[in-house]
């Protein structure tokens, strides 16, 4: 392997660039369904271990919010043959660290490890695959845990809260308008009972994707997982949930948010936006191009150099594209105008930039720049395991695969500067976004 | 605990560490600690110039935070926006970082390029421009940024507790500034900090990834060619005077956040080691800790809890955070009083020391994933004082520590009675 990555390295050299992960990435499936890929990285002796199902927030019943996010903590709560909290104490005692995350579209749950403990880690994700157990005396507290988390993350965050509203805002009927923790007087009806039954609708081989990163034989991980997951049947209750679709949106959507705790006022866009696709993901990667250039650098992006250095009119301004979802994406712009210049003007300063750049073209020397620094992030990339095998567990929950991921960069150099305006004009178009002002109190109602 | 003797014979065997580390000594005498990488062609390099914030005045107080932010708005004959177009057509990142302590450079860096990254990152370290219009720029930003800050109850909470541990030192000061001395700052005060801050003879220097040690030594005398030998004189020492008690700072929202400690341990105390892995028991910033056990998983009163050893160079002190409800503050006073006691005197069990040993030696390897992780570490380790081979001796001290030891640090270092709390929110029931 070591050869390998030194005749790699040479190659990149010589400029004759390959797929970066070609070399090191496996994919395979268990007979229950079980997607399994395997990324090689064999420097440290240091492993990631990672169950992903392709169940999250998204999926919820009515009513049920949070119940996705309280699941994942009560999957630490033991099983049938093990303890409340000692998965965590076995991974510790291992010297590893573990933890989880859940988004709309997936729930995660990772450990990292030295490789030769892969094996117990696998044991024990496994169990918790089929086997989870807890009572009252763990979910009650546990659910006094998620709604502490709810006040600190979100509560106590103006910003957190005013984002909240915007995408309440922006998904008429699709649950993507709905956080990811619950709505608070939901989360605190949620019970036991509750996440057992999503569990037992979502949670099974048939629904998830299993990445092994690090120092690892390729061969040998795909038969420990054989091993370990191979026997736990397909879960037959898995059926893909039914998701709302958003109808037409055929009217322009404005919101104020009012807070004494805002220390900078901003504005804040986001238009719904096309996600990656499988097979064909040069539509994202023109979005993907065109925030980099709008947003992508915090003193060369067009906004920056324009409304900040240029204008003087913003502290900063920002853009940014989300594909990486199942159903759909967001674009989001944003401008932090400068004192004396007001909410008002500095939307029409960020519009009137936009609808200028879109007019005159990419920069070529900007665009070149940007290509450049792509092809870095190719080898840059190669050295966080870790990021890789997030990368896929992510892509493969949303319905994307290990060409999709393997091709994206190859997809961004694709673009070119034509297709970039050609995206672009998805801007001009404010009927499918929201447009958010976070403000003082006493800043004058928004009148337009 | 159904398999917990399972538990211990699966943990048996430790990983070392076996990190390589090179001392590099340059022709003109820079030192540096090198992890050599060479199976992905690029360099994380990292400095650390001590001094930070605790170097500047009170009527100056930010000032080095403003100039550090400025080093990347234009040098030699580039502006801002030529120095930052300059940056992406290397595929380099370079990020300045300033703290109460230190200001810091990490920089990364494709092996085909080092020569033009290191003339383009020599380019900020001494011929920085400070621009009026970046000066302005720049300063708005960290005007709104100190806006927001005393509307965030984190940071309203950290520095209230600052400043009553070392009152008038620049400890107890906060290192960004205030709106008043941030706004006062000019030109002549910004290259009076570059000068000062930004000094050859007490940096730090690591390095990770695909170099060798003598093209590195030739690569840091280009770096420092011009880097003004001595700086500004390092302050005194910081002492904990927080008097035992409760501040409570008045802000809506639906929790309190509290801050709460006393004074700490300093980082070259012999225990110092001892300290860590009795923190790491209590409070250590995991599941598991005692206090995430009582107050989370337990009782469902917090999202997280952690104590840390905050062992800065100049002075140290032992503190925690956490959020919970308004409701909740008293209830979590008097549970942190209660753990606080029972440590103190009755110290940690022989199982909960067997287990921290097994997983800090077992978690070490963990930390030295990726070349800049690497780097970073590197330079670090220099600064807070440590040998090029406690690397690969650190894991034997901490399995070698006894029961007795342990216990007679956690008597020394934890005092119920000196506990300090900061409660910024609307405590329910607090007198």
């Amino acid at each position: 392997m070591f050869a390998r990555q030194l005749a790699f390295a040479a190659l990149l050299a010589l400029g004759l660039l390959q797929p970066a992960y070609a070399d090191s990435v496996t994919h395979a499936q268990l007979d229950n369904g079980l997607e399994i890929v395997v990324i090689e990285d064999r420097r440290a002796p240091v492993v990631v271990h990672m169950v992903w199902y392709r169940a999250g927030a998204a999926d919820e019943p009515p009513g049920k919010s949070g119940i996705a996010h309280f699941l994942e903590h009560l999957m630490f709560k033991g099983t049938e043959t093990r303890d409340p909290g000692e998965f965590s104490a076995i991974v510790e005692a291992n010297g590893g660290r573990d933890n989880a995350f859940v988004s709309w579209d997936y729930t995660g749950f990772f450990q990292r490890v030295a490789s030769d403990r892969l094996d117990l880690m696998m044991e024990m994700e496994a169990d918790r695959m089929q086997n989870l157990s807890f009572t009252e005396a763990e979910w009650l507290p546990e659910r006094g845990v998620i709604l502490e988390e709810r006040g600190q993350v979100l509560e106590s965050r103006v910003g957190a809260q005013f984002n909240e509203a915007m995408l309440a805002t922006l998904y008429k009927a699709h649950p993507y308008g709905t956080p990811i923790l619950g709505w608070r007087h939901e989360m605190e009806g949620l019970t036991g009972e509750d996440a057992m039954e999503f569990y037992n609708l979502h949670y099974g081989p048939n629904n998830a994707v299993l990445v092994i990163a690090g120092d690892v034989d390729t061969a040998e991980a795909l038969d420990l997982a054989e091993q370990h997951y191979g026997s736990i049947p397909a879960n037959p209750n898995v059926a893909a949930t039914t998701r709302l679709s958003e109808p037409p949106h055929l009217a322009e959507r404005r919101i104020v948010f009012e807070d004494s705790r805002v220390g900078t006022p901003y504005v804040s866009r986001m238009y719904l936006a096309p996600v990656r696709r499988s097979g064909d993901q040069s539509e994202a990667a023109a979005l993907q191009m065109l925030a980099a250039l709008l947003g992508g650098s915090s003193t060369t992006s067009v906004l920056e150099r324009r409304l900040n250095f240029e204008e003087g009119v913003a502290l900063s301004a920002w853009a940014s594209y989300n594909g990486m979802a199942r159903d759909y994406g967001v674009f989001s712009l944003g401008i932090a105008p400068v004192d004396g210049v007001s909410l008002e003007e500095a939307e029409a300063a960020l519009d009137r930039v936009v609808a200028e750049f879109l007019e005159e073209g990419v920069d070529t020397a900007q665009f070149e720049r940007v290509r450049r620094q792509l092809r870095a992030s190719e080898i840059y990339g190669l050295d966080d395991a870790q990021s890789r095998a997030r990368q896929f567990g992510v892509g493969l929950s949303i319905g994307l695969n290990v060409d999709d991921i393997e091709g994206w960069i190859d997809a961004l150099e694709a673009v070119t500067p034509e297709d970039v305006i050609d995206a672009g004009q998805m801007l001009l178009d404010r009927r499918a976004a929201v447009t958010g002002y976070l403000t003082l109190p006493q800043e004058p109602e928004l009148s337009q | 605990m159904k398999r917990l003797i399972a538990l211990f014979i699966l943990a048996a065997f430790p990983l070392r560490a076996e990190v390589d580390i090179t001392h590099v000594t340059s022709p003109s005498g820079l030192e540096a600690w090198l992890v050599e990488e060479r199976s992905i062609p690029f360099v994380s390099l990292e400095l650390i110039f001590p001094g930070g914030a605790a170097l500047e005045s009170d009527a100056q107080a930010g000032v080095v935070n403003l100039m550090t932010s400025l080093l990347s708005e234009g040098a030699g004959d580039m502006d801002a926006q030529a120095f930052a177009a300059r940056s992406e057509e290397l595929a380099t990142r370079i990020r300045f970082d300033s703290g109460r302590d230190s200001v810091s450079v990490s920089v990364r860096f494709l092996t085909e390029d080092a020569d033009e990254v290191i003339d383009h990152l020599r380019l900020a370290l001494t011929e920085p421009r400070f621009d009026e219009d970046a000066i302005a720029r720049t300063r708005g930003q960290l005007l709104a940024q100190l806006r927001r800050d005393v509307l965030d109850p984190n940071t309203i909470a950290s520095r209230a507790f600052a400043r009553a541990a070392f009152q008038d030192h620049p400890y107890g000061r906060e290192s960004n500034g205030t709106p008043e001395t941030v706004g006062a700052l000019d030109r002549d005060a910004l290259v009076a900090a570059h000068q000062g801050a930004i000094t050859r003879d007490r940096v730090y220097i690591g390095a990770a990834g695909d170099i060798s040690a003598d093209a590195l030594g030739e690569l840091l005398d280009r770096l420092f060619e011009g880097v003004p030998e001595t700086g500004w004189d390092m302050p005194d020492r910081a002492e904990f005077l927080a008097e035992p008690g409760m501040e409570v700072i008045d802000f809506n929202g639906p929790q309190s956040v509290i801050a709460f400690g006393h004074a700490g341990i300093a980082r070259d105390d012999p225990e110092f080691l001892t300290a860590f892995v009795v923190n790491e028991v209590f409070g250590g910033g995991r599941f598991g800790t005692r206090l995430m056990r009582s107050l989370r998983e337990e009782r469902g009163l917090t999202y997280g809890i952690g104590a840390f050893l905050s062992s800065g160079a100049l002075g140290e002190s032992y503190q925690g955070r956490l959020s919970t409800d308004n409701a909740n503050v008293e209830i979590v006073i008097d549970l942190l009083r209660e753990e606080w006691a029972q440590i103190a005197s009755e110290g940690v069990t022989e199982e909960e020391l067997a287990r921290i040993q097994t997983y800090l030696t077992g978690a070490y390897p963990l930390r030295f994933d990726g070349n800049s992780s690497i780097a970073s570490i590197m330079a670090s380790m220099q600064y807070q004082g440590f040998d090029i081979d406690y690397v690969n001796r650190r894991n034997d001290m901490i399995s070698a520590l006894t029961l007795d030891e342990v216990n007679d640090l956690a008597s020394r270092l934890y005092n119920p009675e000196a506990l300090f709390f900061v409660v910024v929110g609307q405590p329910v029931g607090l007198n």
